[in-house]
């Protein structure tokens, strides 16, 4: 162990920081949350702050151009947990970072971290368990850093209280409880049938398990891909999202959207490795895709008419994240690397944009009388400015120019076009947007144009404050930003999706460790694991 | 041994999916520790079934593999956690609904439900 603190590896130490920083927080704040809101808001936000800066620098350092592997307690790769940083990796954890800086200006803004006791350190550690689900190279320390991530939701899901929030989170309890009991099953059996649970072990040992065997591991793989998929919220699985989103409060269902990319993230990570044309043996390579392809398109219509059926503009923001997992869905199912970078555009364009709505449905929630139902209302305070906002969202999110969903769509759209199944794709891409356009042009209407006489001797409701204003308009500032640099993003996300798709790389990145020391102990291995492939076990 | 520990988390499962398949609260939770009962042992067996095989390297030619073992650790402690919090959380529900259904259908909900 003494290797740990000597220089070549000690650079490495950064990628424990987005992990490590969010949980030290959270233990701390949970012994201040007697004391004064501000001292832990100071303390959240400052961790929130520096976890920015850490992950941005580990993004610009160009840190993930190789895989860097980070062992845990310096314990080589099958045997031990290893974290590893990519380019794929350090894009979520800018994202989780950027979502959690604005969910927590909105906070502050709103006073909502006022109405019960331990919001921050919920929130720290929701930011702990998704940083370690986006690091982990270990499946099941993907699922240990899964049920952190969930435990901190639920409590997020349910802060401030409420009957409906209540009966919402049940559901969005039970049914992830039983994602977790799939998830362990799915991990034993392919325990029980590869040994490892080391993701690029599983890869490597795939390629050499005996044909007999494949039953078993296709069984495991797809058990796993319904666990991500309840996660993502993709048909059938996508019941729970809506009541959730929409009944939850606004800063949670913000930082809330990257949660639905976790279940993607995870499909990525787990079943592009396992499955990947260098290694897999050709009966897996196409186990997931055509599924993924397929529920996403049925995802994608279902949540269209949810958008178009939505009863009020919440549940309508949160029918638009399952549309936009839906179009995610059909494009990682293409499983090329154009589509990987488009979708990875698009991935970013989405999480960051219905966060950000989900924050301006709220604030128009707040200024009216009657909430954000389509009943006509009096006109609400700085009803010009939050309606303009409202119209820039409404293209962005529906897929119209200028904006950054237009520019996604047409790069999903383009990585299409040699797919066999392209006729189904563009159909119901180009038809679901032209119905979201409609669903958000009446919701504009309904909300800004069908205004009541303002009553009389009554006081109109405080306006937004200054920090709200700046959570609700840097989502549209970075949808500005990733618009004008859309070339350099995007070439960016082409060597991105190159580097997900060289699964050799990451596979030997992680088994052969440049670091590791020549005279680490090798464990004896299990006598039913160690054997040679064709005699595995009985 | 291998066939009465695979009908037992057979059992232990099918009784736990029929349970989380009620409609009300308790049966629910009570479901839920079922499966994580189940998939317990099946974590376990996943070390292959011995007896007289303890976890220990090096002090008997034949041990057991300590992997599963230290995975259902994990599990019971994680799934312990869950348990307690999904007691509440039903608790807390029965008292803000008024009654244990998991959709809170009594004629209020409804009223509620039709005027979202």
């Amino acid at each position: 162990m003494t290797g740990l603190f000597t220089s070549p590896i000690w650079p490495l130490h950064w990628l424990a920081l987005p992990v490590f920083l969010p949980v030290f927080s959270a233990a701390l704040l949970i012994l201040l949350h007697r004391r004064r809101i501000r001292l832990q808001r100071i303390v959240s936000g400052s961790s929130v702050a520096v976890l920015l800066a850490v992950v941005v620098a580990l993004l610009v350092s160009g840190a993930g151009n190789q895989h860097l592997v980070y062992p845990m307690g310096d314990w080589p790769a099958p045997f031990g947990i290893v974290w590893v940083y990519d380019r794929l990796a350090g894009l979520m954890l800018l994202l989780t970072a950027g979502l959690a800086a604005i969910s927590f200006i909105y906070t502050v803004a709103t006073d909502e971290d006022r109405r019960g006791p331990h919001f921050h350190a919920l929130f720290q550690a929701q930011l702990f368990g998704l940083n370690g689900a986006f690091l982990t190279g270990d499946v099941f320390n993907l699922f240990v850093f899964f049920e952190v991530l969930l435990l901190a939701s639920y409590g997020l899901m349910l802060h401030g209280g409420g009957a409906r929030r209540s009966r919402a989170g049940l559901h969005y309890m039970v049914i992830n409880l039983i994602g977790s009991t799939l998830f362990l099953f799915a991990v034993g059996a392919l325990y029980g049938v590869l040994g490892t649970l080391n993701i690029a072990d599983l890869a490597q040992k795939l390629g050499q398990a005996p044909v007999q065997d494949y039953g078993i591991i296709a069984a495991a793989s797809l058990l796993l891909f319904v666990v991500f998929a309840i996660k993502a919220a993709a048909f059938p699985l996508y019941l729970w999202l809506p009541a959730t989103y929409a009944e939850t409060s606004a800063p949670v269902a913000a930082l809330f959207a990257i949660m639905t990319k976790v279940g993607l993230y995870a499909m990525l990570r787990v079943h592009g490795t396992l499955f990947d044309a260098h290694t897999a043996p050709a009966a897996f390579v196409n186990l997931i895709s055509p599924w993924q392809i397929w529920l996403g398109i049925l995802t994608l219509v279902m949540a269209t008419l949810g958008v178009l059926a939505a009863q009020n503009l919440r549940r309508q923001v949160a029918y638009l994240i399952l549309a936009s997992v839906g179009t995610l869905m059909i494009a990682l199912g293409m499983r090329t690397e154009a589509a990987l970078s488009a979708a990875l555009y698009y991935w970013i364009h989405t999480t960051v944009l219905s966060a950000g709505f989900f924050l301006l449905a709220d604030m128009i929630r707040r200024g009216r009388t009657n909430g954000d139902d389509w009943a006509s209302a009096p006109p609400i305070t700085r009803m010009v400015l939050i309606g303009s906002l409202f119209f820039v969202y409404a293209l962005a999110m529906s897929g119209l120019p200028p904006l950054t969903g237009f520019v996604g769509k047409i790069l999903i759209l383009s990585a299409a076009l040699d797919q066999p199944l392209r006729t189904p794709i563009f159909a119901t891409i180009l038809i679901t947007s032209l119905l979201a356009v409609i669903a958000l042009a009446r919701s504009g209407t309904r909300l800004f144009y069908r205004v009541d006489q303002p009553v009389t001797g009554m006081p109109p409701a405080a306006g937004p404050n200054r920090l709200g204003w700046i959570a609700v308009m840097s989502p549209i500032l970075i949808a500005v930003l990733m618009v004008i640099a859309a070339n350099p993003l995007s070439s960016w996300l082409d060597q991105t999706s190159a580097q997900i798709n060289a699964t050799p790389d990451y596979i030997h990145a992680v088994l052969n460790p440049p670091t590791m020391n020549a005279d680490v102990l090798a464990f004896p291995a299990h006598p039913e694991h160690a054997a040679t492939p064709t005699g595995a076990h009985q | 041994m291998s066939l009465l520990f695979a009908l037992l988390v057979g059992t232990l499962t099918a009784t736990g999916v029929f349970l989380t398949l009620r409609a009300q609260t308790f049966p629910v939770v009570l479901g839920l520790t079922l499966l994580s009962y189940a998939v317990n042992l099946f974590l376990f067996g996943m070390g292959r079934l011995a007896s007289n095989a303890a976890a220990v390297l090096g002090a008997q030619t034949q041990y057991a593999d300590p992997l599963p073992q230290a995975l259902v650790l994990t599990a019971i402690v994680i799934a312990f956690a869950m348990t307690a919090f999904v007691i509440v959380l039903a608790l807390k529900t029965r008292a803000e609904l008024g009654n244990d259904h998991v959709d809170g259908t009594t004629d209020d909900a409804q009223k509620d439900d039709s005027s979202q």
